[in-house]
């Protein structure tokens, strides 16, 4: 058999498209990316001459970031444009900005939009490749990626893992990126959450789902922490922060129940005291910071392999 | 298909190639060797431990994977985009003289990258090629310092270098391409 050598689209939409071999390809990839972060001088010609733009119509720090400094290093040129003070809050539509960006003829386009199914509009209506930055509550594909690297370069492996995932699962793209990976790749993949926060229909992608975090713990490989997050929630969620943190928030005593080499992970950023104790977030199982290295590893991998793509 | 050099022949030349950069360095110090990916790392290793046999003392070796410095990223509509695999120089390069190693000297641009690469990656006093198969062509203005053999070829052959670390077995072959029907 030979080894794959490119993705078969020229979109990074969401994990829901990608094949295991293409998961790999992305993850040796960025493997080799991770090295140029340790040069002195820490930037290859491979995208030079290209035009990548970040379009990020929701607030991101980590994530802009990441995207900026990973295309920086590949030596793309670079726009970046928000929502606030661009003609996005002049009330022009997604699909009319994404058409005059068209008529600049950029290579790549990264998105995040509070809309899920924005990158999928963008995908048909622009000859440049996109990538899903976060649509929504639906996917966020290079974070899946990012944590799936940190799990393979702490256990070796992805599959047979036991990967709990605790949080706000209702709201988030980062589980349902993160479960799609998992399961396709072969991990057991346990999902907690308060009831209210429980989206219909989650076990039918073969995940276990408890409200209980010692049940989701108990023997876990992986602890994945997701942020609470506040601003999506339009209703009465939660009764308070500090019931949640009872509840659930992730503990040295509650990660006892874990395996004894446990890993905890969170994607950013955290809420300290809400979902995770700061024990936790600063102890010797968190990977948290090893995360955001391995995002822009990451992000490279994906914009190199998309850039190669014949964009014709 | 013509066999060009077998195992004894490449043993020999690369034992050769070795003292020929002891006798031009006037010695071991200071060289580095940084094999290109991914039959040179094979080869460097190799020249290192002939080196190491000769001069008596351990040479710094590298991996240099060039797929990023390419200048052929979106000409690859028919072949497959190569994969990109890691590059390794645990040592600065500032002031040593790096000698770079490949199995096949063609057109030259993978040689143009990788001294990209290298100069990205500090100062080297001098940079000097090992090429265990020149076989002409060349689109750039490079050369070879050490050659195993030079081979004439015509554009319509392809040479395939097979090493035991990545064949199981040591040999070059020229092979004419086959024309599409």
């Amino acid at each position: 058999m030979t080894e794959l050598t490119r993705l078969r689209s020229r979109h990074l939409l969401g994990i829901t498209d990608l094949a295991p071999d293409e998961i790999e390809l992305i993850l040796n990839t960025a493997e080799a990316m991770k090295e140029i972060g340790t040069r002195t001088i820490k930037k290859v010609p491979a995208l030079r001459g290209r035009t990548v733009v970040n379009l990020f119509f929701e607030a991101s720090t980590r994530t802009r970031l990441s995207f900026e400094l990973a295309e920086k290093r590949l030596s793309a040129d670079t726009m970046g444009i928000t929502a606030v003070g661009s003609s996005v809050s002049k009330g022009e539509t997604l699909a009319d900005t994404a058409r005059t960006l068209e008529a600049m003829s950029p290579d790549l386009i990264v998105i995040r939009h509070a809309s899920s199914g924005a990158p999928h509009l963008l995908a048909r209506i622009c000859k440049a490749g996109i990538v899903n930055a976060g649509d929504g509550s639906h996917e966020h594909p290079t974070q899946a990626l990012l944590d799936a690297l940190t799990i393979r370069e702490r256990k070796g492996r992805l599959a047979g893992l036991k990967v709990a995932i605790i949080g706000d699962l209702l709201h988030s793209r980062v589980l349902r990126s993160n479960v799609l990976l998992l399961t396709r790749m072969g991990a057991e993949v346990r999902a907690c959450g308060p009831a209210t926060l429980i989206p219909q229909g989650l076990t039918s992608f073969g995940v276990h789902v408890t409200t209980s975090i010692d049940e989701a713990v108990t023997g876990a490989d992986v602890v994945m922490m997701l942020r609470v997050q506040h601003e999506r929630m339009h209703g009465l969620f939660l009764p308070s922060v500090r019931e949640y943190f009872t509840l659930f928030g992730l503990t040295p005593k509650r990660l006892e129940r874990a395996a004894s080499d446990v890993i905890v992970m969170h994607p950013g950023p955290m809420n300290r005291g809400v979902e995770i104790d700061s024990a936790v977030a600063d102890g010797p199982w968190s990977v948290i910071l090893d995360q955001v290295a391995n995002g822009v590893a990451v992000r490279m991998a994906v914009l190199y392999l998309l850039a190669g793509e014949d964009v014709t | 298909m013509p066999v060009v050099m077998d195992a004894d022949r490449i043993g020999r030349s690369l034992m050769r190639i070795a003292h020929e950069i002891l006798e031009r360095n006037r010695g071991i110090e200071n060289l580095a060797l940084v094999g290109i990916r991914a039959r040179g790392v094979p080869l460097a290793a190799r020249l290192a431990a002939n080196l190491q046999a000769a001069g008596g003392a351990a040479v710094p070796i590298g991996t240099l994977d060039i797929t990023l410095y390419r200048d052929d990223l979106m000409k690859h509509q028919v072949g497959p985009q190569p994969i990109l695999r890691r590059t390794d120089i645990p040592f600065s390069l500032d002031g040593k003289i790096i000698i770079l190693v490949d199995d096949v000297l063609y057109t030259g641009r993978t040689i143009r990258a990788a001294l990209d690469a290298l100069i990205d990656f500090g100062r080297p006093s001098a940079i000097q090629l090992v090429a265990l198969v020149d076989r002409g062509h060349r689109e750039l203005p490079i050369r070879a310092d050490y050659v195993g053999r030079n081979v004439p070829t015509s554009r319509q052959q392809t040479v395939q270098v097979h090493l035991a670390e990545t064949d199981g077995h040591d040999e070059v072959e020229v092979h004419d391409m086959e024309v599409a029907p």
